[in-house]
């Protein structure tokens, strides 16, 4: 009530005479007018330009490849028979020949490629246990509820890898054959392996423990492979028992859920070490062999095999360098509008200024 | 009383007390105390007190166990709260949940937490504070010790005795049981109560005032019978039951409230009656107020725009993942999902599902830091505001206080002003000036010269207060002596930089007794002429007592004077105390009760016991504790000498003082005033009202001096006479209604019984005894006249008037009012209305003694706050309760009406002559200017600088009925009249009219028409009012506007309690409103919208992702990312912005007060921006969504790594667009992004790299690192920022230079070196330059009266040039040309002949008046010369006014007047300033009058005012209205 009155002397309330309290900080209030516009703007988009030029020159280097053999060529058969059967577990082997017009040079990739296949609905994305992918114990016999409906089989043995998104997982399988125009026909050599993100094979997959005498298929014991699978997660690779279980590349490439619905995978990288490969993929024909599993025609969804290069800024795309250079165009009319208004109007703001 | 004492007693009283407290619960309206020491042998339970609360406090709202609970349940009582838990609590449901659940908790429970260690926080301050006042001492009588004891505060009971000593502070409502004073009364300073500091007094409850031992808390044995607890501090009713059964009432006068102060008494015991939270005091407390901005009105219509956007973004998603679904038909393929059952979700309910999971991850776009942020910027800028230098006035070490947090944009776009005058715009310091007794006037020039001295000490720039324009010009010799002795008079320390005033407040508030007293108030020059007649008169007196002669031989005049001072000293409620020592009394030897009973009144007044002349010496003879300096006084006028002259006295005195003040040669006049100085150390006088206290420190000048005040006696000390005792028989208080008090005493020297009445002039005059025939009855006539002349010249002058009377009543009459009064005293119902009915009764047939004038000066800069906040284009009404020619003149003093200008005055008598004058005044407008295609050439000049506003005639415009502008017109408009014309029939007219004139003023408006004209202004013309005001007159004004701020003045702190806003002086309103104010608004607006847009904008973002997800409801900005975006990593840098952000200087802004307009047109922030800012927010998202989308589209990009870059490319983009509305750039703004920027990327790092499985379902693992070493990721990063914000950077490059707001060039301004600046804006305000086009456009209120023009500069330019030409043209036109040859002449008293007046009739016959005319256009004119009185001459401002003239376009009036048509029912008078006195009524006379008044209108024109007056008082229509009117021209 009639206290405080602190402080001493008459004038024990006069506030503070700082900067900060009286509101007068020493500030730069940048006033956008011509002479500060314009320059900026002119910088900008040269710059703009400039990149986008540089961009494009760049892209313009590098080919792409696409190779749609969802009913294509001698799938056409596999794409009907699966049609007809859902879920039919028997493997259809095809062929698909392409002709490749340009010479990849540098690395080759090799992707597969989906049409139409949403990896980024809610609930599917949601549906997998990355507990149980690092080889949590607990997890593997008690997958989390987010895998739900695909964490338990009908006679509740636990699945593993559980969720949707491992259930869907890409099963099609790609021999690319090169006919050279004066030699036999030679199989495209693909490094299989390395095609994660290390991070990914290294930290955020990791199988349940195993040594010599506990093998990985002991360790899934108790488990069941997911419905679509056709064979179990222990037996991913037959040729590399490093590259089987949760960190297998392929499954932790398919794990990787796809940000669009039409979307590519790595799939391999050319092996260069041989001799029609050294400078990379060289023009020509090919064939691709498919073993053909992977059903897409409940979603209209269409297979494809893409083959590319990449750029230092990523793979084939002319967006950004188009994206640069229309933005440079903009900001360069911008600017000479904004000019020819100044020099209108300009008399009349240094009248302002006077 | 302590017949029954012992056991018995006892038993007995446990019996009584027990029936009692059945009583008390049947009965449960009163409350019942007992004495607590009765029972303290028995159990605590026994105890009847036990029920009542104690008097330990807790105004802490929350415990330890009930703060989460309670806290909680008070947030979720904002909605917001409520929705933003739900949404969280959605997200437990498995079906619809978007995020990990207790994420989606996190920024509920951060808000919610904030606010609830902010509650914690104030509540343990609370708490502390409570703790301290409970531990106060205070001493308790302890029945076992028999002795008082010191306990705690919160120890005490009820029921409890304490005893009190000076300068303590009151622990609880104790009702006062004994005093040491000898009067049993107790004064107590209600400071913290109420803020008057003034003392007031208590009285001993009756029965005990009898006591002559000293009161023994153990014999007492009464029951106390009161109202139960209750908040009104001016009422407490009760009885006491003694123990033999009488039954004594008890009153406020009885109660001391818990926090005032005890003093001047040595020590007091009461008895405690409530308690604690009961106390008056306590249930008094109610916290601050919450009101809702404009601005955050405004935004709530747009947060529930954002709801309904949002329900349609989500209703589009569902619809479309519905279809999506369909579209898959029975095949489903391999990545739909089923339900966790297992069994598969129709498209239907899918939809219905995602619906409420849209909900959830479209939250962000309501805003929930929104409150927050809002709160905390608030809270910053009123802490900016606190600190504010410039708001901070030293005299009273006191700043800005603001008291409702949350309004603090409202400042910034206030329309109206609606202002009290006194303690306003003036500093409600009564000084004296002058005075008129008995037809004489008395100037008292030396007084007027010493307090122009003060005003020149205490302003540097003397111009802007034309207040001396009376003043004889003061030659400089004569004031530097004044000077000297002023300063010398006050204290010897030089204070030419703080100004006297200064240095007298601080003097005042030093010492806390002083209520209003300044030495500039107290030290009254006396006028020489008057002074002599004063000693003469009394030394005559003197001589008659000396001789025992009656005193009616002393001729009137001298008699007049001595009751003239008589009436001022005694006729008010003025206590005398002496500071530093409690009052010494004089303790007489019986007790003398004011009459209380017609047998008290007939046995007093039995010739035995009129003594009062031997009372009084013996009195004189007693104060032994006077001061030397009084002896002296004393000694000196009780010498002989009875015929002694004044330079006899004068050489007596002389030596004396030389000796005491040998060092200081001063004029013999000052000694004087020293003399009395000296004992004004121990003389204080404590008014209820500073004019009281003014009046009463004048009649000391004049050695008319009150020294002792007791409940029934006045003393006043006279010279030659010596101190004369007056027995008070009543005080009959003031009141508002009647406008005057009166006391009735009996005369010590006459000993007649003689009521002194003093009050307003309009009322007094009324109540004037009505003139006989004889020679006095001649003469009174002339002292009315005259009296009634000088009163319009002090009222010119802006002086307060108070009229002074008296009348002496025969013991006969006072019989018989007695009777009917003490009736009135003791009834139980409508008690009030009786009082009322019985002050009437006795204030009749008075007889005028004389009439004060009382200056009200202005306060420091307040006409330059007027007209700066005018250019701001605030409308300024002046709501005073003053008389209107003194409202008037204080009005010109501080510019708020303009000599220049027009103005209309509205008197009414009657509901349909209110009518008729509004209707005529809005013709007379209309025809004015409203029609009227070419700009008014004065209105046109004075715009001309920056201020421009064209008085176009546009239709319809702002959906009112009809287009307003300002013009250059004023409004008077008396209380009366107002009363009609607030009436639900003519309040639209009046509305229209009122919102024509520049300025309007309401005189004698009570409290509540003031609040009424505050609610239909701003209910009807749906404007932002604001209300300032000091006194509690102004309460009801200050709570009904949109913002009220108090003045922490004179009078009290109703006012500031009842206020948002507490300023020191009125000037700093201007400060207040023009750069705080703006500031607030435009920083608040601004963020707001850029919260919209910044939330708008992240949220589409996913939306348009929903696109290419199957509508699936996924987000590719991550859980943490999406709820954090808002919380944490773009808040910041907008939290600086919206707190630091200045568009413009507070330089510029105060120089270029038109800026304002920007706030009040609410130009930040418009409907249509909002939709902009959206369009804007979603045009940028689609940028960010889809630069990204198609440099990653058919890449083998995977969604968190998409994801990551457009949450960092968003956020880039928001603080790049905060960079380009952020207008100051300090360090904090720097710091503040890269901040936010680094808070981010840590984030997102520490994020990627924890914990691969933590975050399930998303898991972002690495991601960011992955993209901190991909080139695209920097490409992105500079080309979609550049290429979303083009079109706003675009629109604000153009916007600066093509089509610049004022407050663009405000800008530039401010870029300009300080004196480049000053000649600009020098130059601004006298020519139209191209700056003053672009203020333009905009009618200063209505901003819709016309299109937005891109071209100004050309438009205004022409409009300029016609403005000349029409100017011109006016200076052609013959009737014009005179006015406008006039402002060159300087003014005499001559060519005040050249007065025009135009004088509208209309003939009784209204109706056929109108069937003739054809529309307002033929209002005809006539054009009246008026010889005005020779007085004008000396009327104020007339250095300033250019002359009298009246401006009156003809233009639109074709037809020359012509005499015959004259139809008026009111007379419409627009006049310039100086004929106010005698022409400028305007005046509705009564209808049966007009015929008899119109024929002799010419010749008596002069007695106008005083007709007017006549009719000011005279309410009824007087059916001899002719008869009347002769009546008041004999005055002549």
């Amino acid at each position: 009530m009639g206290k405080k009155q602190a402080g001493t002397g008459p004038l024990s309330r006069r506030p503070d005479n700082s900067a900060f309290k009286q509101q007068r900080l020493p500030a730069w209030s940048p006033s956008l007018t011509a002479q500060t516009v314009l320059p900026t703007f002119y910088i900008l988009s040269l710059v703009c330009l400039f990149l986008g030029v540089w961009l494009l020159i760049t892209v313009q280097q590098t080919h792409e490849l696409k190779v749609d053999y969802t009913n294509a060529g001698t799938c056409d058969q596999c794409f009907k028979r699966q049609k007809h059967a859902i879920h039919n577990r028997t493997t259809c082997s095809c062929s698909v020949s392409f002709y490749n017009p340009k010479n990849f040079s540098g690395d080759v990739f090799f992707y597969y490629g989906l049409r139409n296949f949403h990896q980024n609905l809610r609930r599917y994305m949601d549906s997998r246990d990355d507990a149980q992918m690092v080889g949590r114990k607990n997890n593997l016999k008690a997958p989390s509820t987010y895998c739900a409906p695909f964490d338990y089989d009908a006679q509740r043995v636990p699945v593993a890898p559980c969720g949707a998104v491992a259930n869907s997982m890409f099963n099609d399988s790609f021999t690319v054959i090169y006919y050279p125009t004066n030699d036999v026909e030679v199989q495209v050599p693909l490094y299989r392996k390395g095609i994660a993100w290390y991070t990914d094979k290294n930290v955020k997959y990791r199988n349940p423990p195993t040594n010599n005498t506990f093998t990985l298929r002991q360790a899934f014991e108790g488990t069941i492979r997911p419905l679509y699978w056709q064979r179990p997660v222990y037996e991913l690779d037959d040729t590399d028992s490093n590259n089987n279980g949760f960190i297998n590349d392929d499954l932790i490439v398919w794990m990787r859920e796809a940000a669009f619905p039409n979307f590519k995978k790595l799939y391999g990288v050319l092996n260069r070490a041989q001799g029609h490969f050294n400078q990379g993929l060289p023009s020509g024909n090919y064939s691709i062999s498919i073993i053909y599993n992977f059903p897409v025609e409940p979603f209209q969804g269409q297979k494809e095999l893409v083959i590319s290069m990449v750029t230092w800024f990523g793979g084939q795309n002319y967006f950004l360098p188009i994206a640069y250079l229309v933005t440079g165009g903009l900001i360069l009319v911008a600017a000479i509008v904004l000019t020819m208004v100044f020099v209108k109007v300009g008399k009349k703001g240094k009248n302002m200024e006077e | 009383m302590a017949r029954e004492t012992g056991e018995s007693g006892d038993t007995k009283s446990t019996k009584v007390k027990k029936h009692k407290r059945r009583k008390s619960k049947k009965e449960s309206k009163t409350r019942i105390v007992h004495a607590n020491i009765l029972y303290d042998h028995t159990k605590g339970g026994d105890n009847p007190n036990r029920h009542y609360a104690n008097n330990k406090i807790k105004t802490t709202k929350y415990t330890l166990l009930s703060f989460l609970p309670k806290n909680l349940f008070e947030q979720f009582h904002r909605f917001a709260n409520v929705y933003f838990v739900f949404i969280a609590l959605l997200n437990f449901v498995p079906v619809v949940n978007a995020f990990q659940p207790e994420l989606a908790l996190a920024p509920v429970v951060f808000i919610l937490s904030v606010t609830a260690i902010k509650d914690l926080w104030e509540d343990y301050r609370r708490h502390r504070s409570d703790k301290e006042i409970n531990h106060m001492d205070c001493l308790v009588y302890c029945s076992s010790e028999k002795r008082y004891m010191e306990k705690y505060w919160k120890e005490i009971r009820v029921g409890d005795f304490i005893r009190l000593r000076c300068n303590e502070i009151l622990p609880a409502d104790v009702l006062l049981l004994s005093s040491s004073d000898p009067d049993r009364l107790c004064h107590i300073e209600t400071a913290t109560l109420d803020g008057e500091t003034n003392l007031k007094q208590r009285q001993v409850v009756r029965s005990f005032i009898d006591l002559d031992c000293e009161f023994d808390p153990s014999k007492y044995n009464s029951i106390i019978e009161c109202e139960k607890p209750n908040n009104d501090l001016n009422r407490f009713r009760g009885y006491i039951i003694h123990r033999s059964g009488r039954r004594d009432g008890l009153y406020k006068d009885n109660l001391l409230l818990r926090g005032c102060t005890i003093r001047n008494t040595e020590e007091a015991v009461g008895i405690i009656i409530y308690a604690g939270h009961e106390t008056k005091a306590m249930l008094n407390n109610n916290g601050p107020r919450y009101k809702r901005s404009k601005l955050e009105r405004q935004m709530n219509v747009d947060v529930f725009w954002c709801v309904i956007i949002l329900l349609v973004m989500c209703l589009f998603t569902a619809i479309g993942h519905g279809l999506w679904m369909f579209q898959y038909g029975d095949k489903r393929p391999v990545f739909d999902v089923l339900s966790p059952e297992g069994t598969d979700l129709s498209p239907v309910v899918s939809s219905i599902y995602l619906f409420l999971t849209m909900i959830i991850v479209f939250q962000v776009l309501i805003p929930i830091s929104l409150f927050v942020s809002i709160e905390i910027v608030k809270i910053c800028q009123v802490y900016f505001i606190h600190q504010d230098m410039e708001l901070y006035d030293e005299e009273t070490d006191s700043h800005l206080q603001c008291r409702a947090l949350n309004i603090t944009e409202d400042l910034g776009q206030m329309q109206y002003i609606f202002s009290d005058k006194t303690g306003t715009l003036t500093e409600n310091k009564m000084v004296f000036r002058r005075c008129t007794v008995a037809g004489v006037e008395y100037s008292h020039d030396a007084n007027a010269r010493r307090l122009a001295m003060y005003q020149e000490v205490d302003s540097e720039e003397e111009d802007c207060t034309s207040h001396g324009g009376t003043l004889p010009r003061r030659d400089s010799v004569t004031s530097h002596q004044s000077g000297k002795v002023v300063l010398r008079s006050q204290s010897t320390k030089s204070h030419r930089r703080t100004g006297s005033r200064a240095e007298a407040k601080r003097a005042s508030i030093l010492s806390k007794h002083t209520a209003f007293s300044s030495p500039m108030e107290k030290d009254i020059t006396p006028d020489p002429q008057l002074m002599d007649k004063v000693n003469e008169c009394s030394s005559q007196m003197e001589f008659m007592r000396f001789h025992s002669q009656p005193l009616n031989h002393i001729p009137p005049d001298q008699c007049d004077i001595f009751d003239f001072f008589i009436a001022l000293t005694i006729c008010n409620t003025v206590v005398v105390s002496s500071p530093n020592q409690p009052r010494q009394k004089v303790r007489r030897f019986e007790l003398k009760s004011p009459v209380k009973t017609i047998e008290d009144f007939i046995k007093r007044f039995t010739p035995s016991r009129l003594t009062s002349g031997s009372n009084s010496s013996s009195s004189s003879s007693l104060t032994t504790n006077r001061s030397s300096s009084h002896k002296v006084g004393c000694s000196m006028l009780s010498s002989p000498s009875a015929e002694s002259t004044l330079t006899k006295l004068n050489e007596e005195k002389r030596p004396e003082h030389d000796l005491q003040h040998a060092f200081s040669p001063v004029p013999p006049n000052f000694d004087k005033t020293k003399a009395l100085a000296q004992d004004e150390c121990e003389l204080r006088y404590e008014a209820e009202s500073p004019d009281e206290a003014a009046l009463v420190y004048a009649a000391r000048a004049y050695k008319c001096a009150l020294v002792g005040r007791l409940p029934d006696q006045v003393t006043v000390e006279l010279p030659h006479l010596g101190k004369l005792s007056f027995e008070l028989l009543h005080t009959l208080g003031f009141d508002s209604t009647r406008k005057r008090m009166s006391v009735v005493v009996k005369h010590p020297l006459t000993e007649q019984i003689t009521v002194y009445t003093k009050g307003a002039d309009s009322v007094i005059m009324d109540l004037i005894r009505p003139a006989t025939d004889d020679c006095k009855g001649k003469r009174q006539r002339k002292i009315l006249y005259k009296t009634q002349n000088y009163l319009n010249l002090y009222a010119a002058d802006g002086l307060r008037t108070l009229c002074i009377a008296k009348k002496v009543l025969s013991k006969e009459e006072y019989a018989s009012w007695l009777q009917r009064h003490l009736e009135a005293e003791t009834a139980i119902q409508k008690r009030e209305e009786l009082l009322f009915e019985s002050a009437l009764r006795l204030e009749t047939n008075l007889q005028l003694l004389g009439a004060t004038g009382v200056e009200d000066r202005l306060q420091d800069g307040v006409p330059e706050t007027i007209a700066s906040l005018r250019k701001a284009g605030l409308q300024i009404w002046v709501l005073t309760g003053d008389k209107q020619e003194t409202a008037i003149n204080i009005a010109y003093a501080c510019k708020l009406l303009d000599p220049e200008e027009e103005i209309i005055t509205l008197n009414a008598d009657s509901q349909e002559t209110c009518a008729v004058l509004l209707e005529n005044s809005l013709h007379y407008i209309q025809a004015k200017f409203l029609c009227n295609p070419r700009p008014d050439p004065q209105a046109a000049r004075d715009y001309a600088g920056i201020h421009f506003s064209p008085p176009v005639c546009s239709p319809a415009s702002s959906g009112h009925s009809s287009p307003f502008l300002v013009h250059r017109l004023g409004l008077v408009i008396d209380g009366r009249t107002l009363a009609y014309a607030l009436d639900k029939s003519l309040e639209d007219k009046f509305l229209a009219v009122a919102r024509s004139c520049r300025s309007v003023l309401c005189c004698r408006s009570t409290p509540l028409q003031k609040s009424m004209v505050v609610k239909l202004v701003r209910n009807k013309l749906k404007v932002m009012t604001l209300a300032i005001g000091d006194g509690a007159n102004d309460v009801s004004m200050i709570q009904v506007a949109d913002v009220g701020v108090g003045i922490s003045g004179q009078e009290g702190m109703q006012a500031v309690m009842a206020s948002d806003f507490a300023l020191p002086r009125f000037r700093y309103l201007q400060k207040l409103l023009l750069v705080h104010g703006h500031w607030c608004y435009s920083r608040l607006a601004n963020m707001i919208l850029y919260f919209f847009y910044k939330n708008a904008m992240f949220v589409a973002l996913i939306f348009w992702y929903q696109f290419y997800c199957g509508f699936s409801g996924s987000a590719m900005v991550d859980q943490w990312y999406l709820i954090f975006f808002n919380l944490m990593f773009s808040a910041f840098p907008q939290l600086i912005t919206g707190i630091l952000d200045k568009d413009v200087s507070a330089e510029t802004l105060q120089e270029l007060p038109q800026l304002y307009m920007n706030g009040q047109n609410s130009e930040e922030y418009k409907p249509y921006m909002f939709w902009m800012n959206m369009i804007d927010a979603f045009y940028q998202s689609l940028i960010c969504f889809f630069i990204p989308y198609f440099a990653y589209v058919d890449s083998d990009v995977d969604l968190f790594t998409w994801g990551t870059p457009i949450t960092t490319l968003a956020l880039f983009t928001i603080l790049l667009h905060l960079g380009i509305e952020t207008k100051t750039w300090t360090w904090m703004n720097w710091v503040s992004i890269g901040f936010s920027i680094a808070l981010f990327f840590t984030v997102a790092l520490c994020y990627n790299a924890s914990c691969p499985t933590c975050f399930s379902p998303s898991n972002t693992y690495w991601t960011m690192q992955k993209l901190l070493v991909d080139p695209t990721f920097y490409l992105m990063c500079v080309v979609t920022p550049v290429a979303a914000l083009l079109p706003r950077y675009c629109y604000r490059a153009c916007q600066g230079t093509l089509f610049p707001n004022p407050v663009h060039v405000g800008r530039q301004l401010d870029k300009l070196p300080v004196d480049m600046r000053r000649l600009f804006l020098s130059q601004s305000q006298m020519k139209l330059g191209s700056l003053g086009s672009l203020f333009a456009p905009r009618g200063p209120f209505f901003p819709l009266c016309r299109p937005f023009q891109k071209d100004y500069g050309p438009r205004a330019k022409q409009a300029h040039m016609s403005g000349t030409k029409q100017k011109e043209k006016a200076i052609a036109s013959p009737i014009p040309s005179k006015s406008m040859e006039m402002p060159d002449t300087p003014l005499s008293s001559k060519n005040s002949d050249n007065h025009i007046t135009l004088n509208f009739r209309i003939q009784e016959k209204v109706q056929s008046c109108r069937q003739g005319s054809d529309g307002p256009l033929s209002e005809n004119l006539h054009c009246a010369k008026e010889p005005s009185s020779p007085d004008t001459g000396t009327l104020p401002y007339s250095k300033d006014t250019p002359g009298p003239r009246t401006i009156l376009d003809s233009t639109g009036l074709e037809a020359p007047p012509s005499p015959i048509d004259l139809c008026q029912v009111g007379l419409l008078t627009s006049t310039p300033l100086l004929s106010q006195t005698e022409t400028m009524q305007l005046m509705s006379p009564p209808r049966s009058c007009v015929l008899g008044q119109k024929l002799d209108d010419e010749e008596h024109s002069n007695q106008k005012s005083l007709l007017k007056r006549a009719g000011d008082v005279d309410h009824t229509q007087s059916s001899s209205c002719l008869q009347e009117h002769s009546l008041k021209t004999t005055f002549l």
